[in-house]
């Protein structure tokens, strides 16, 4: 009787009846052994994903609504909104960093991406030694935080740098204090940036451009386009995995960018910008877990914005097409 | 490297490090287990060392030696890079310590020993107290009126300068505070660069801050204002920085853009007169020659209390809440309370001043023997603001606030007392 219901219940709601028999057969082909499988492939990466990403996260959004110093559970307090009113009113880097991150963005998307474009176009044609030229750009991808330090020293200084010795201003007092002041020195810290982004970009466009089928260039020159009609009509649309990927990258650099200004000064004088001032509030000495936690916050709900935004529009637009 | 706010060369490897402790402490807390076993009375003891780089270490390790070879005792010593072993102490005095550990006297050993999580050395006190001054007891008692740390040594903070330089244009050492303004100026004149000052790191300003702060407000103030007891939005802080504004002209105007570590190499070099900084600035004048020539002098007198307080901070050691149990840990703190210990260290780190009354110090060179004195003379003895205050007022905002002060002259005190309102009632 009530299996005779059911089945009558599922053939109304569907309309297509074959397919749930068809699922259901599919289903019964797993083994034992493949079940077990299959459950742990999807356990661990759940597990990591939970113990490294959802719990953290979770955990500092409740974190943010508290007055912790971090010792003794028994000192936990909610604050309420006390520490994201804090952080809008009167913590005086909060404003300053947020400007400087918009400004990264845009500097990044205008400047640093298109560069390194540029630089694919170019090192894609049969140069001689494109490979080396290739190598030459990659390097800074490659390198060490410590040593983008001191490459960057060797150009800035005031005293003996590069910079002020090509300007003939150094060891005067018309020296420029690329570093210290906060004038210059965010562009100066831009330039580092881009230096390193417009690398990793240049590799992406090069492995896109390699994806390109040659016959639709020459179906574009035989339709009589230019070089440059060619190129931004058929090559760079038919790029399109590759333009979503430079995107998002280009985004979450923007946001998470960190490490030249954490080795110039720290993220202070002119450097301020979110990453620095998480981590300034919640590692170490100056740690005051309530305030850190709540700019981290700040910092995630950013960060979701455009990158929800960009993802919902492309799988939206897979999931049509 | 100054045991002073140094978190600015925290490198990404050291910083995921501590970030990765702290999200993992409280469940593998449990899991690592002690560093050793509880060692009361077996003679044996664990000692956690900041002290990285090679300098210190060579000396921590002659003084373990000793105390070795004196007790019969076994120490094992841990040590871990001097920047993260601030940076994560937190998570370390809460998971597994050592029963004995390098630390620093002030604010932040007061702030563990409040929350419990320092051992209790007024026993040690009770022996070794008659070798210390009142002022170097006073730093290393907590709030509860016992003692928690055992001094090993410091250095005093004060102007160093070429004195063969000060010879050729005929400047005289200021002792009252409109001599060192009118200095300043005469040194202007003749084209150096009058008052060194680097704050790229954040954490040189304040010194010249706690100066004048207890030039005009006195030590007590100083203390209160850490603890903000005192609020920060007042006239005697306006007055810190109104006084301060008489000298900011004068000082290097690339301060931002550098190092004590580059502003030690301009006064090396004689492009500037002076330079406000701890005695470690030594380090940086390799050549003997110039190093015999600094000559080092006070801060001014400006309105109260003449010259008697003086900055000089103190590190030393202290006990784990575990290390409490250990008589072989409190015996090295005692040892760390005598001469022949002290010395033990001095020997091979010779840039600091011993603190024990009984310390031989004839091996001290004249210069030393002259800091010595200004530390002995001294009627109060400050830890430095970010040892003396809540290291995230230091770090957070004090640092933003006097690199601003330094570039435009001028600070807002009401966000100061805002800010500072907001962190002290964190914790």
């Amino acid at each position: 009787m009530t299996a005779i219901r059911t089945d009558t219940v599922a053939a109304e709601r569907v309309p297509e009846v074959h397919e749930p028999p068809a699922r259901r057969h599919r289903l019964r082909q797993l083994s034992g052994g493949d079940k077990v499988v299959l459950a742990i492939m999807i356990a661990i990466p759940t597990l990591i994903q939970a113990l490294l990403i959802w719990i953290p996260t979770v955990a500092s959004v409740f974190l943010s609504f508290t007055k912790w110093n971090g010792l003794s559970i028994t000192n936990l307090r909610f604050a309420g909104l006390d520490n994201y009113l804090y952080i809008l009113k009167d913590y005086p880097p909060f404003w300053p960093a947020v400007l400087h991150n918009v400004i990264w963005l845009v500097f990044l998307a205008v400047i640093a991406t298109p560069l390194g474009l540029l630089l694919a176009v170019l090192l894609d044609r049969p140069l001689r030694g494109t490979r080396i030229y290739q190598s030459f750009f990659f390097v800074p991808v490659m390198l060490s935080l410590a040593l983008i330090g001191v490459i960057w020293q060797l150009f800035y200084s005031q005293d003996n740098g590069l910079l002020n010795n090509l300007l003939g201003t150094s060891g005067t007092s018309h020296a420029v204090d690329w570093f210290g002041d906060s004038r210059v020195n965010l562009w100066a810290a831009l330039i580092a940036a881009t230096w390193r982004h417009a690398g990793y970009i240049m590799i992406l466009y090069l492995a896109g451009l390699k994806g390109v089928d040659p016959s639709l260039r020459e179906a574009a020159a035989l339709d009589g386009a230019n070089g440059a009609q060619t190129f931004f009509r058929v090559v760079f649309p038919v790029m399109r995995p590759t333009n979503i990927i430079v995107v998002v990258i280009t985004i979450i650099e923007a946001l998470r960018a960190f490490d030249i200004v954490w080795i110039i000064n720290g993220g202070t004088n002119g450097l301020e910008l979110l990453s620095a001032l998480v981590v300034r509030n919640l590692v170490g000495e100056g740690q005051v877990i309530g305030i850190g936690s709540a700019l981290a916050v700040v910092l995630l709900v950013i960060s979701l914005v455009p990158i929800v935004f960009y993802l919902v529009r492309t799988f939206g637009k897979e999931a049509a097409e | 490297m100054p045991q002073s706010l140094s978190h600015v060369t925290l490198n990404r490897r050291q910083l995921f490090a501590g970030a990765g402790a702290g999200a993992l402490a409280l469940t593998l807390a449990s899991c690592t287990g002690g560093s050793a076993p509880s060692s009361s009375g077996t003679g044996s003891l664990t000692f956690g060392s900041n002290a990285s780089d090679p300098v210190p270490k060579k000396a921590y390790a002659d003084f373990v030696a000793a105390f070795e070879k004196k007790s019969g005792d076994k120490v094992t010593v841990n040590t871990s890079d001097h920047n993260s072993f601030q940076e994560k102490i937190n998570n370390y005095l809460q998971g597994s310590p050592d029963d004995a550990f390098t630390w620093f006297a002030g604010y932040r050993m007061r702030y563990f020993a409040k929350n419990d999580l320092l051992g209790d050395v007024s026993d040690v006190w009770k022996k070794v107290g008659g070798n210390y001054s009142d002022a170097m007891k006073t730093a290393s008692t907590g709030d509860d009126g016992k003692q928690y740390f055992v001094p090993n040594y410091n250095y005093p903070w004060g102007y160093f300068y070429r004195k063969s330089l000060w010879q050729e244009k005929g400047y005289a050492v200021p002792t009252k505070w409109d001599d060192l303004v009118t200095l300043a100026k005469k040194m202007q004149a003749d084209g150096i660069i009058p008052i060194q000052f680097a704050d790229k790191d954040g954490w040189p300003a304040m010194g010249t801050f706690d100066y004048i702060n207890m030039r005009l407000n006195g030590y007590q103030f100083h203390l209160d204002l850490c603890a903000h007891k005192e609020s920060w939005d007042q006239d005697k802080v306006k007055k810190v920085f109104d006084t301060w504004n008489e000298i900011r002209p004068y000082q290097d105007p690339a301060a931002l853009g550098l190092t004590w570590q580059d502003a030690a190499q301009k006064v090396g070099n004689k492009q500037a007169g002076m330079y406000l900084l701890g005695s470690f600035v030594m380090q940086q004048f390799t050549d003997p020659a110039v190093a015999a020539d600094i000559g080092f002098f006070e801060f001014p007198e400006i309105a109260m209390e003449g010259q008697t307080a003086l900055e000089a901070p103190i590190d030393g050691l202290c006990l784990s809440k575990k290390g409490a149990d250990s008589q072989a840990a409190k015996d090295m703190l005692a040892f760390m309370g005598t001469g022949a210990g002290q010395l033990a260290y001095w020997k091979a780190d010779p840039s600091n001043i011993m603190t024990a009354k009984d310390a031989d110090t004839s091996s001290y060179s004249d210069f030393t023997k002259m800091l010595g004195q200004v530390i002995a003379k001294a009627g109060h003895i400050s830890q430095f603001f970010d040892r003396d205050a809540l290291p995230a007022m230091a770090s957070n905002v004090m640092i933003p606030a006097l690199q601003n002060f330094t570039k435009s002259g001028t600070i807002d005190l009401a966000n100061m007392e805002s800010q500072a309102k907001q962190l002290y009632s964190q914790q």
